[in-house]
C-alpha cells in the first residue's frame, strides 16, 4: 500500500496554526511569570511563606483568608506577581475562545452554516464561563 | 482565623511527600534529614515535590495512554496537604496545557478531525461547566467520597477497554449529515477510512464525560477514547487524537468556572503544569521501548489504590 500524503481540511490547519501560536505565547508568559514568582523577583499579594497557611483551605475561605481577589479582580493586583501568574493561566484558558472566534469567521465565510452554528454555541458557553456571569 | 490549615497535619503529609521521593531516589533526602523536614517545611518545599510528582505522573500518563488529570487529581489530593479544590483546578489546567501543546500536530497530521470534535466537545463544554458550578456547592468529604468512586469507575473502565474493538458499522443519519467521516494516514497501516454510528449515544456519553469532568477535575482522557472508539466507532489513533482536541476546548470551559471561583492558585497549578509537560516529553520518547500491556496493569493498580484511598478520605475512614 501506498502511503499517500493526505491533507487535514483548511479550516482545521488554520485552527490548528492559532492553537499552536496561541499556546506557545500562552506557556512561555506564564514559565516567564512563574520564575518572578518562585524567585521572589516580583513581590506577590500574599507573602510566599505563608502560603502553607492557607493552601489546605477552600477556595473561598482561602480568598476571604488572604484577600486575594476571585473572578478577574487579580487583574487589580497586577503586577505583583501572583497575579501576573493568574494571567499566564487566563492566556492558556483564553487560547481555546481565540481559535473559536479565528474558526467562526471561516465557517461564515465557507457557507458552512450548521459548523458556524455549533462554533458560535461553543463560544457563547466559553464566554459565559469567562465572564464571571455562571460563577456567582 | 478558625480554619487556618493544622500546620501539624501538613508537615506529617510533607514528610510522607519527601520521603516518598527519597525512597524513589529523586530527592537527595537521607532519613534523618526527611524528619528535619518535616519539622520544619520551609514553604517550597512542597511546590518543588509537587513538581518532581506531575514529572513522574507525566511520564507515566503518556506512556499508558490517558491523561495527566485522571492520574493527578486522586495522587496528588492524596499525598499533599493541598485542598481538593486546588487539585481539581490543577487537574483541569494540567490536561488543557497538555491538549493545547499536542493539538496543533496532531490536526496538522489530520490524525486528529476537527468536525469530529466540535459537536461533541460543545455537549462537553455545556456539562463541565455544570459539573464544574455543582462541585462548589458539595460539601468536600462528599465530593471526596463521590471522587474515589469515580476513580476505581476509570480503572474499571481502563480494564474493560483493554479487552474491546470497535466494531465496523455505517454512519447514521446525523453523523451523515453533519459530514462525520473522513480518513487519515496511519504510518503502520495507510490510509484508515472513519465514520461515526450512535451520534445521539456518543453525544449522552460526552455530557456525562464532561460533568464528571467539571465535578472532579479529571481531564477527559480515560473516558474520550473509549467514547470515540467503542461508541461512535472511530478506529483507535484517530479517537485518541480526536479525544486531545475535545478535551482542549471541554477543560477551557469548566477551567474558566475555577479561575472564576478563585479555585486555581498559581504556586500549586504552575509547577505542576511544568512537571507533566515535561514528563509528558520524556515518557513520548520511551513510549517505544516500554511493554504496553504492564504499562496498562500499572495504571490500572494505581488508580485502584489512589481511588480506594480517596473513597477512604472522604468517608472517613482515612486520614
Amino acid at each position: 500500500m501506498t502511503a499517500e500524503p493526505i491533507s487535514a481540511p483548511a479550516e482545521q490547519r488554520i485552527y490548528a496554526r492559532w492553537l499552536s501560536a496561541g499556546a506557545r505565547v500562552s506557556l512561555t508568559l506564564l514559565a516567564t511569570a512563574f520564575v518572578l514568582y518562585f524567585g521572589g523577583l516580583v513581590a506577590p499579594a500574599v507573602p510566599l511563606a505563608e502560603l502553607p497557611l492557607y493552601w489546605g483551605l477552600p477556595a473561598a475561605q482561602y480568598a476571604a483568608a488572604t484577600g486575594a481577589q476571585t473572578g478577574w479582580g487579580w487583574v487589580t493586583s497586577l503586577p505583583q506577581s501572583d497575579a501576573m501568574n493568574l494571567a499566564g493561566i487566563a492566556c492558556i484558558a483564553l487560547v481555546t475562545p481565540v481559535c473559536f472566534v479565528r474558526l467562526l469567521l471561516e465557517y461564515l465565510a465557507r457557507g458552512e452554516r450548521v459548523f458556524a452554528l455549533i462554533a458560535a454555541l461553543e463560544l457563547a458557553v466559553l464566554a459565559a464561563a469567562a465572564s464571571g456571569v455562571l460563577a456567582g | 482565623m478558625a480554619q487556618v490549615y493544622d500546620s501539624a497535619s501538613a508537615r506529617v503529609r510533607a514528610l510522607a511527600v519527601l520521603a516518598g521521593l527519597a525512597a524513589a531516589g529523586l530527592c537527595p533526602l537521607e532519613a534523618g534529614a526527611a524528619q528535619q523536614a518535616a519539622a520544619s517545611v520551609a514553604w517550597w518545599t512542597l511546590p518543588l515535590a509537587l513538581g518532581a510528582v506531575s514529572f513522574l505522573l507525566g511520564i507515566v500518563a503518556v506512556l499508558a495512554g490517558v491523561g495527566g488529570g485522571v492520574l493527578f487529581v486522586p495522587i496528588v489530593s492524596a499525598l499533599f496537604p493541598f485542598h481538593l479544590d486546588f487539585v481539581r483546578g490543577t487537574g483541569l489546567l494540567i490536561a488543557l496545557a497538555g491538549a493545547l501543546a499536542s493539538g496543533p500536530g496532531l490536526l496538522t497530521t489530520g490524525m486528529a478531525s476537527l468536525r469530529l470534535a466540535l459537536p461533541f466537545a460543545l455537549v462537553g463544554s455545556v456539562f463541565s461547566v455544570i459539573g464544574a458550578l455543582l462541585s462548589f456547592s458539595i460539601p468536600a468529604q462528599v465530593l471526596q467520597t463521590m471522587l474515589g468512586i469515580t476513580i476505581l469507575a476509570v480503572a474499571m473502565l481502563i480494564w474493560r477497554a483493554g479487552t474491546s474493538a470497535a466494531p465496523a458499522g455505517a454512519s447514521d443519519r446525523i453523523a451523515a449529515a453533519l459530514g462525520l467521516s473522513g480518513v487519515y494516514l496511519d504510518p503502520a497501516a495507510g490510509a484508515v477510512d472513519w465514520r461515526v454510528r450512535r451520534t445521539l449515544a456518543g453525544l449522552a456519553a460526552f455530557a456525562a464525560i464532561g460533568l464528571v469532568g467539571g465535578l472532579f477535575g479529571l481531564g477527559a482522557g480515560w473516558a474520550n477514547v473509549p467514547a470515540l472508539n467503542l461508541l461512535l466507532g472511530v478506529p483507535l489513533k484517530g479517537a485518541i487524537a480526536t479525544s486531545g482536541i475535545v478535551m482542549s476546548v471541554v477543560n477551557t470551559s469548566a477551567a474558566w468556572i475555577y479561575i472564576e471561583r478563585g479555585a486555581v492558585l498559581p504556586m500549586i497549578t504552575v509547577p505542576a503544569i511544568i512537571g507533566v509537560m515535561l514528563g509528558a516529553t520524556i515518557g513520548a520518547r520511551l513510549l517505544h521501548r516500554m511493554p504496553a500491556a504492564l504499562l496498562r496493569w500499572m495504571i490500572i493498580a494505581i488508580l485502584l489504590l489512589s481511588g480506594l484511598r480517596t473513597l477512604a478520605q472522604g468517608s472517613g475512614l482515612w486520614g
